[in-house]
């Protein structure tokens, strides 16, 4: 948490620098470099806490490993529970990292000041989520395979499901930044996010778990992933939106 | 004649008009609910299937009709609250709420009611009631978030975005699961099939639902009367009410 706050200072510079080169530039341009930065500067906050993104996966390792003991080591059970437990566990590790992905820079003002920004706000989210999601999201999906074993799936079943979580963590961070940035500041944050964010993630829980099971089915999963890519693209379409409009509401 | 509807987007002149439209939906709503409840229970002719069991749509219909479409009308206050700044549709989308809620818990309620003699359980993982259930933990959303945020605007916008995101996902969430349904569960439950009702059990549940959307109408007004009062507080026109000046 130190670490955040030395680097505040100098973020708050090199977000001043970014005001001066944006202004100097043409506005209509400013998108991709706008996403660039808050992407870049995310990315190296959350590598200097290496120890946090570790802990962060760990906890959907425990997730994952709990439900055999809590339940039999019966091989067919745990290959029917798989697909779903992995899916939970990928939900409540991208829930339990949300709060990373704004209350850091809300607390030490920094937000604010990117609120201020001459950039597009949503861009500027955009940026966030990426890197919200690269650091939290994509090491699921890479674990998934290894912990799917655990369950005794299958290669095509791993792949499925690899492939679906590839599709689906993405929109847990797009949604879930909505829910992050509404909870800003709040007593209640950490379980008022759950209650928030939960509900909306339940139809990539039923698609992307359901891939698996329709794969085990013998049916084709063509149908699943694309219509986790057609919610993949209206959260890219309309989140970082709705996330900047829930950031400048947090700001008043 | 022309009527100026602006004018009643202030909650000064919106307190006095709610006050007079209370009266005429409450008592609606008390008629309507009595004769529905005359031809559901007295006179519509008992079911050949269920039995005695099937009366209870006559609460369970309108009370599942009205918790979704009064989510749809909290996002659209929300909606006009964002895009216009109002404070009153503002007001209008947190009184509508908790009504929400109550008609989302009465449906889910009734529905296991229902359930438990036609089925022989209280619960299925039917596509309806899982959303319905899912809706009903929007309503908590929403209402939860209301009461984390201490300074009204903010929650008044910051509720406004989480029900129109709730919104946009409550057809996604309705197919998806219903979708979830047909592929684990087959067709042992079917309620889509729904055999032909008969013209009067038609008949009052239409009445039924006339009185439950009427009674929503009431209540919404009654307590965002309270919500004006309350946020309003500081103004002059609510310290020179004669109801307010009594206390």
């Amino acid at each position: 948490m130190h670490a955040t706050g030395t680097e505040a200072v100098g973020v708050s510079a090199s977000a001043s620098e970014a005001v001066d080169r944006a202004a100097a530039g043409d506005a209509g341009g400013a998108i991709l470099p706008a996403i660039r930065w808050s992407l870049v500067r995310d990315l190296r906050i959350a590598l200097r806490s290496r120890a946090e993104l570790g802990v962060q996966l760990l906890f959907y390792v425990i997730v994952v490993t709990l439900f055999p003991l809590a339940t039999t080591p019966e091989r067919n059970l745990l290959l029917t529970m798989g697909p779903g437990v992995l899916w939970v566990a990928a939900l409540l590790a991208s829930l339990l990292s949300l709060p990373r992905l704004f209350a850091g820079d809300y607390a030490d003002g920094t937000l604010e000041q990117i609120a201020l920004s001459p950039h597009p706000l949503p861009a500027l989210v955009a940026g966030k989520i990426l890197a919200h999601w690269l650091t939290t999201g994509l090491p699921v999906v890479v674990l998934a395979p290894l912990l799917g074993l655990q369950y005794g799936m299958p290669g095509d079943a791993l792949l499925v499901l690899t492939v679906a979580l590839l599709l689906g963590t993405p929109i847990l961070s797009l949604l879930g930044a909505i829910g992050a940035a509404l909870t800003l500041g709040l007593r209640a944050g950490g379980s008022l996010l759950a209650l928030l964010v939960l509900p909306l993630y339940i139809p990539v829980l039923i698609f992307g778990a359901g891939s698996v099971d329709m794969w085990r089915a013998g049916l084709a999963v063509a149908g699943n992933f694309s219509l986790l890519g057609a919610g993949l693209l209206l959260a890219i379409v309309g989140a970082p939106f709705a996330a900047a409009s829930a950031v400048r509401i947090a700001m008043d | 004649m022309a009527i100026n509807w602006y004018k009643y987007s202030s909650p000064a002149a919106f307190y006095p008009l709610a006050g007079r439209l209370i009266p005429w939906f409450g008592w609606s709503a008390a008629l309507l609910t009595a004769i529905g409840l005359v031809v559901g229970l007295g006179i519509a002719p008992t079911d050949f299937q269920q039995g005695e069991a099937y009366r209870i749509i006559f609460i369970h219909v309108p009370a599942a009709w009205m918790s979704m479409f009064l989510y749809l009308v909290m996002a659209f206050w929300g909606a006009m609250a964002l895009g216009f700044n109002t404070r009153l549709s503002a007001m209008m989308a947190q009184s509508i709420a908790p009504t929400g809620a109550l008609m989302t818990f009465i449906a889910l309620w009734t529905g296991s009611l229902w359930g438990r003699p036609t089925w022989g359980t209280y619960w299925a993982w039917d596509a309806r009631m899982t959303s319905e259930l899912i809706l009903l933990f929007l309503y908590l959303g929403v209402i939860a978030l209301r009461n984390a945020i201490d300074d009204p605007r903010r929650a008044d916008r910051a509720c406004a975005v989480l029900s129109l995101v709730g919104a946009i996902n409550v057809p996604i969430i309705y197919y998806s699961v219903k979708w979830w349904n047909t592929l684990h569960q087959g067709s042992s439950v079917s309620l889509t099939a729904a055999p032909k009702m008969a013209a009067i059990m038609l008949t009052g549940m239409l009445i039924m639902s006339v009185a439950a959307w009427f009674y929503s109408i009431a209540v919404s007004l009654y307590r965002v009367r309270a919500i004006i009062v309350e946020r309003e507080r500081d103004a002059a026109w609510v310290n020179a009410l004669p109801e307010v000046r009594a206390t």
